[in-house]
């Protein structure tokens, strides 16, 4: 191997306000070699990159480009230093074609001659193996056809150092293996490849070397031949560290949402859920463990009723039969409602009708626990609106990259937040503000929310204070499934230990918690059971009082070939 | 172009802000209207040869300078106020009803209409129909760029323009059907005048008062008002909660097309008792400025149709005093407006300055996938 | 021959829309919707006045060009205003429209009735070399002066920089997608600027060639405003083609004479109150061509993306 560096960065650090995105980090990438950064979210892979790319402009220590020193203040910049890196997000303009894509932006003297730019890219893509139709406009393309104009732009402007984010992400497996035989072509021609990504097998298999980066700093590069998999997981978690969060024994356990044989594909056609099957069941948390985008917001939000399923079947399961109504989970106006439907029966198996009772009666009755259900809550969701879920009691708690797209509205105050869901309750024509203003009061007190009063726009908090007054006000709605994603993502350390002694709290009211998590050692002390899912395929669930940290970190990046052979 | 873009370098950069205090945004707008009517009695110095103290005061006096000044004020200014309240929960829906010149226009035609072919009924009756058939025409004209916009997704502000044309142009011809002589120019009816309440203009103030409050009810403290706050900060949350936007958008339509056919019957029913083309003058895109520089707020907007209002009739004040040309108020608007509109972006927005060591380095580019906000606690 | 009067004035009066039109075009396909082009239209009329007035002892074909350039002059310099106040301050691009049609119609009734006053040596002396070459043509033909040859070179001009060149790929792409036209290291800002500038100076010259050439009356500049709408309108009836709006202005043409000019030419009495329905033509075709667009949803035919959005960066 041809070991001239093209790249080396020395001492590199980032940090954004006090969170350090990269530490010191030293690293060298080698011309015609493919170089794989792999680490778990959140550990400054892709902040790195952006330093190369001129996204960002590191705070300390000095980049050089095949030996001189290099400073790289735009993408402008990075492409002359020959450069370019292809986004997780595409920066493409739908209605254009291919070709006009390519060019866009590009500056040079040449006349404008849009057909000989199309044979320039086709003679690029002939050279590499990629199919594209550079007439083809991109809104009639495929997720990989787009990223293959991302690539084919960044190499029309002559870039030899390549930095791809996470490219299989959006990829189904036979474009992967496509992708990677381009990659392999390009490295041949003597391109530099640095690919970021956390998935072990592709590193595996197309890697020269790999970097390993953890919590924003470098731990090492390995070449990948002398490296295994499990190697690879251990650098990348690293050992275990102790937080002492309380774990009770779960208590009156009962199965309370099965989903079986769950599958989805989204709107880029790409199967996100595959045949998901498991059961959370009350009294417990159940964790779902999984590098981000594995599909854990889709399978959440497909159980809260908010996108189509392919096939698949989630069942809500309520045993209430000949049990006492209480007013945890229902109002009065609920509870005269439903006993005028005919729904309660008395301990001695008379209907019970609340006609000529006063409210206090009703009240007392209740209490007392005389008044009970005819029938159990058995119900497949699948069928549901997500308004019915969310009344029988099945809450998605708050998906953060929308934090203030779905969950809050950013212009409106901590109240007007507070009733989003239950503005339509009672028939009068006007919103009653007193109990949402109410309950604003409490959550902002109990959870210590930094806020001047309760009619404060949410957009005005902190990220972690929204995060509060979306839990708390879940929670308050007495969920009888509560899910959770990344419900601690952003927030400082006592904030975080709040949101879990809340869903500990949750899970002793005989609540089915399903908390989504990124930080394996909450997950390992948290969760009752955890379940680890890797590209929208259930890897293993294991009981979270045994299982080691390294069991999870495989079980996260077990491939496809893996799965099979246990099977 | 690599190069120049790398030269070119403002000594301070744009940051939004995330709050300011009430007294620090007022002040924005008060300096910007000072701004604005200094620049203005210069023009006028220049123009018309008048001393800037004393443009001023002709303002003044123009507005308010006699009983009768203050009358026609407080009318003109609560007949605009009336058309921004009916397009206020349509814009605070994020739908740009540009519309209500002709939503006004055809309410007003409506309720002329109901006068001409009603001969002889009892003026009370009278009065009902032309309430109902200029709301119930009005909310037609606003509902059918909805329900286009609701299923199509057709644009609203091309849309609701090109109604005002056609409602202009059937105006026109119902004015040459009922004039025989073809002037075109329909006399004043005897029929269907709102019953005079002391002054002749106080009933319509009270009508519009009572409406104001209304509208701020309902935008604040009904669910249906909510809901139209929802939609408009994010028709992916009202969804989400199940509120069906579709039904949203054209019932809120319908209630702002009502509303300017109530303005139109006003028009009708106690000022013009009339109707031509020009009866609305251009109201209806004056209402989109009284509105938004009011943020929605109805009760706001009180003191922003005045202000404008007072522009107006003092400018037209100015004009006769100073024997220009009656063009003069929409130059003053137009400049006052500019002032305005400009000033906002202070408000929201904050120009920081750069140290000389942050000027060497660009203002990062936001990325996309930023893994600072993913640090775990 | 009357029909042939008819089209040849349908034609010349659809210059005013092309020019209107050709110039909003512009400015949409930067993201803008300008909706102070009527205003812009009178402003533009207004100093091609007032230059043609100074130069009344100039040759006329001078006078010509200073009148013109005084019209690109006034129709950037309002375009600059809006461009300052929506791109730079990021004003709401509706409100801000209208308030430059208020200020821009008031301006020119201001101007216009000053320069009436003093009738004497006014701008209408300059209406035979407006009309060049068919001033002296009996029918409609002597409205097809040199503004007319001018208005069709830029629609023609326009269509071929948007389509066939990097400058006009690039404006698309600001218009389409800001953010990835910022990325790839296109000055978002400078596209806007420009874009707004050159297209209310095109829809400054539709003002100038109603007033001179079509018009020729001192009184022609109070239907500007309406004829900017229509404008506006054409717009939407072309799907942002500037090559189609040559076609579509003449059928706007059509359809604006077609009230005064089919009954007459039919021989047959529809009644004066069939005039304006016919005047309803033009607006109510374009709502049909926009709910049809809209319905179709076919990519091509749609507004810029980013239509009446103001772009920050360091926004999401």
């Amino acid at each position: 191997m041809n070991k001239q560096i093209a790249i080396e960065m020395k001492g590199v650090t980032k940090t954004f306000g006090s969170v350090i995105a990269n530490k010191n980090v030293d690293l060298e990438v080698y011309r015609g070699e493919i170089l794989a950064v792999l680490g778990e979210n959140g550990c400054g892979k892709t902040t790195l990159m952006n330093m190369i790319a001129g996204i960002y402009y590191p705070d300390a220590g000095s980049i050089f480009i095949d030996g001189k020193e290099a400073s790289i203040h735009s993408p402008a910049d990075a492409f002359s230093y020959g450069i370019g890196m292809i986004h997780q997000h595409f920066k493409l303009v739908d209605l254009f074609t291919a070709a006009e894509n390519i060019i866009l932006g590009n500056h040079s003297g040449e006349k404008y001659n849009i057909s000989k730019v199309s044979a320039e890219v086709r003679a690029i893509a002939d050279r590499y193996g990629f199919h594209i139709d550079p007439d083809k406009k991109i809104y009639d393309m495929s997720v990989s056809e787009k990223q293959t104009v991302e690539i084919i732009k960044v190499l029309y402007r002559g870039a030899d150092i390549l930095i791809l984010d996470e490219p299989s992400a959006v990829l189904t497996p036979q474009e992967t293996d496509r992708l990677f035989d381009v990659l392999r072509k390009m490295r041949e021609d003597g391109k530099s490849i640095i690919i970021i990504t956390h998935k072990l097998h592709e590193v595996l298999s197309i890697s020269d070397r790999v970097a390993v980066l953890r919590k924003g700093e470098h731990i090492g590069t390995v070449n990948t031949a002398e490296t295994t998999a499990e190697a690879l997981t251990e650098m990348m978690v690293g050992r275990k560290v102790e937080l002492n969060i309380d774990r009770p024994a779960p208590e009156n356990v009962q199965d309370r949402l099965i989903v079986k044989n769950l599958s989805m594909t989204n709107l880029d056609g790409i199967k996100v859920l595959d045949n998901i099957s498991f059961t959370a069941r009350s009294g417990e948390i159940l964790g779902i463990a999984g590098i981000a985008g594995s599909g854990q917001r889709e399978l959440l939000e497909s159980i809260a009723g908010l996108n189509p399923l392919d096939c698949g079947e989630i069942v809500f399961n309520r045993p209430k039969k000949n049990l006492p109504v209480s007013f945890y989970h229902k109002s009065l106006a609920d509870v005269k409602a439903l006993a005028a439907e005919g729904k309660f029966h008395y301990e001695d198996g008379s209907a019970v009708d609340f006609t000529g009772k006063t409210n206090a009666e009703i009240r007392a009755l209740v209490n007392a626990g005389k008044v009970l259900f005819n029938e159990d809550d058995v119900m497949n969701l699948r069928d549901k609106t997500p308004l019915q879920i969310r009344e029988v009691g099945v809450r998605l708690s708050f998906v953060p990259e929308d934090r203030l797209g779905m969950g809050l509205v950013g212009n409106m105050d901590i109240v007007d937040n507070m009733m989003l869901r239950s503005y339509r309750k009672g028939s009068s024509v006007f919103v009653d503000r007193k109990k949402p203003s109410d309950l604003a009061d409490r959550i902002v007190k109990e959870l210590e929310v930094a806020t001047p009063n309760t009619h404060t726009a949410v957009r005005r908090l902190s990220g972690g204070n929204v995060q509060k007054v979306l839990v708390g006000r879940e929670i308050a709605a007495a969920p009888v499934v509560l899910m959770a994603a990344y419900p601690v993502r952003g927030l400082d350390i006592n904030s975080s230990y709040t949101i879990y002694n809340l869903l500990t709290e949750q899970k002793k009211n005989g609540v089915a918690v399903v908390f989504v998590g990124e930080d394996l050692d909450v997950l390992l002390e948290l969760c009752d059971r955890i379940m680890v899912i890797c590209a929208g395929k259930i890897t293993g669930i294991v009981d979270g009082r045994t299982v080691t940290k390294e069991e999870v970190g495989l079980l996260m990046t077990k491939t496809d070939s893996d799965v099979k052979k246990e099977a | 172009m690599k190069e120049n873009a790398k030269k070119f370098e403002l000594p301070f950069h744009v940051v939004k802000r995330s709050t300011i205090p009430v007294w620090k945004s007022m002040l924005f707008r008060v300096i910007a209207v000072v701004a604005a009517l200094l620049l203005c009695s210069i023009l006028s110095l220049l123009m018309i040869d008048a001393n800037p103290f004393k443009f001023i005061v002709t303002m003044f006096d123009g507005a308010f300078g006699s009983s009768r000044r203050i009358w026609k004020f407080a009318k003109d200014a609560c007949v605009l106020l009336c058309i921004a309240l009916a397009i206020t929960p349509a814009f605070k829906m994020r739908f740009w009803n540009i519309g209500a010149e002709g939503q006004t226009l055809i309410g007003a035609l409506a309720a002329v209409a109901v006068v001409i072919h009603g001969k002889g009924l009892p003026n009370w009756l009278l009065l009902v129909l032309m309430f109902l058939a200029a709301i119930l025409v009005g909310a037609v004209w606003g509902g059918i760029p909805a329900v286009f916009k609701a299923i199509w997704g057709t644009n609203e502000t091309l849309f609701t323009l090109m109604m005002n044309y056609v409602a202009t142009g059937l105006v026109s011809y119902y004015l040459l059907l009922w004039t025989p002589s073809g002037s075109s120019v329909l006399g004043r009816l005897d029929q269907g005048h709102l019953p005079i309440l002391g002054h002749e203009y106080l009933l319509l103030i009270l009508l519009v008062l009572l409406l104001t409050a209304a509208v701020y009810v309902y935008q604040k403290y009904t669910k249906q008002g909510y809901e139209i706050s929802v939609v408009g900060e994010s028709e992916n949350t009202a969804n989400y909660i199940g509120i069906n936007v579709k039904k949203v958008i054209i019932r809120t339509m319908l209630i702002s097309g009502a509303i300017c056919g109530f303005a139109g019957f006003l028009i009708v029913g106690a000022l013009d008792h009339s109707v031509a083309v020009t009866s609305v003058g251009g109201m209806g895109f004056t209402a989109i400025m009284v509105s938004w520089l009011a943020k929605f707020n109805p009760l706001i907007m009180i003191g922003t149709s005045a202000f404008i209002t007072f522009l107006d009739q003092g400018a037209a004040q100015v004009t006769s005093t100073f024997n220009v040309d009656s063009a003069f108020p929409d130059m003053v608007v137009g400049i006052v407006l500019f002032f305005i509109i400009g000033c906002e972006f202070f408000i929201h927005y904050q120009l920081k300055f750069k140290t000389r060591e942050e000027a060497a380095i660009p203002a990062p580019i936001k990325s996309e996938k930023s893994e600072s906000e993913g640090g775990n606690a | 021959m009357m029909l042939l009067d008819y089209i040849l004035t349908s034609v010349a009066i659809g210059m005013t829309f092309l020019l209107g039109c050709t110039g909003e075009i512009l400015t949409e396909k930067a993201g803008h919707l300008n909706l102070g082009i009527p205003g812009i239209m009178c402003i533009g009329g207004a100093s091609g006045c007032l230059a043609l007035k100074a130069c009344y002892d100039l040759p006329g074909f001078l006078a010509v060009i200073i009148a013109i350039i005084a019209a690109i002059l006034g129709g950037a310099l309002m375009g600059a205003i809006y461009s300052f106040l929506t791109v730079t301050l990021k004003a709401n691009q509706n409100v801000t429209g209208l308030a430059m049609t208020t200020f821009g119609v008031g301006v020119t009734k201001y101007v216009m009735n000053g320069m009436a006053i003093n009738a004497t040596r006014n701008y209408l002396y300059a209406l035979k070399y407006f009309r060049a070459p068919f001033a002296s043509a009996d029918t409609g033909l002597k409205y097809w002066g040199i503004m007319m040859y001018l208005a069709i070179g830029i629609a023609l001009a326009s269509a071929y920089v948007l389509t066939r060149t990097r400058v006009g790929l690039h404006l698309r792409a600001v218009g389409e997608n800001p953010a990835t036209a910022d990325a790839v290291g296109i000055n978002v800002t400078a596209y806007k600027y420009g874009a707004t500038c050159i297209g209310s100076a095109v829809a400054a010259l539709g003002g100038l060639y109603y007033i001179m050439d079509y018009m020729g009356s001192m009184e022609a500049y109070k239907t500007i405003e309406a004829l900017g709408w229509l404008s506006v309108a054409l717009v939407i009836f072309t799907l942002w083609r500037p090559q189609i709006s040559i076609i579509g202005s003449i059928i706007f043409g059509l359809l604006y004479l077609a009230g005064t000019r089919i009954p007459t030419l039919l021989g047959i009495n529809l009644g004066m109150s069939a005039t304006p329905l016919l005047q309803m033509l033009p607006y109510l075709v374009t709502i049909v061509v926009l709910i049809i667009t809209s319905i179709g949803k076919k990519r091509e035919n749609q507004p810029p993306a980013s239509l009446g959005l103001s772009y920050f960066r360091e926004e999401r």
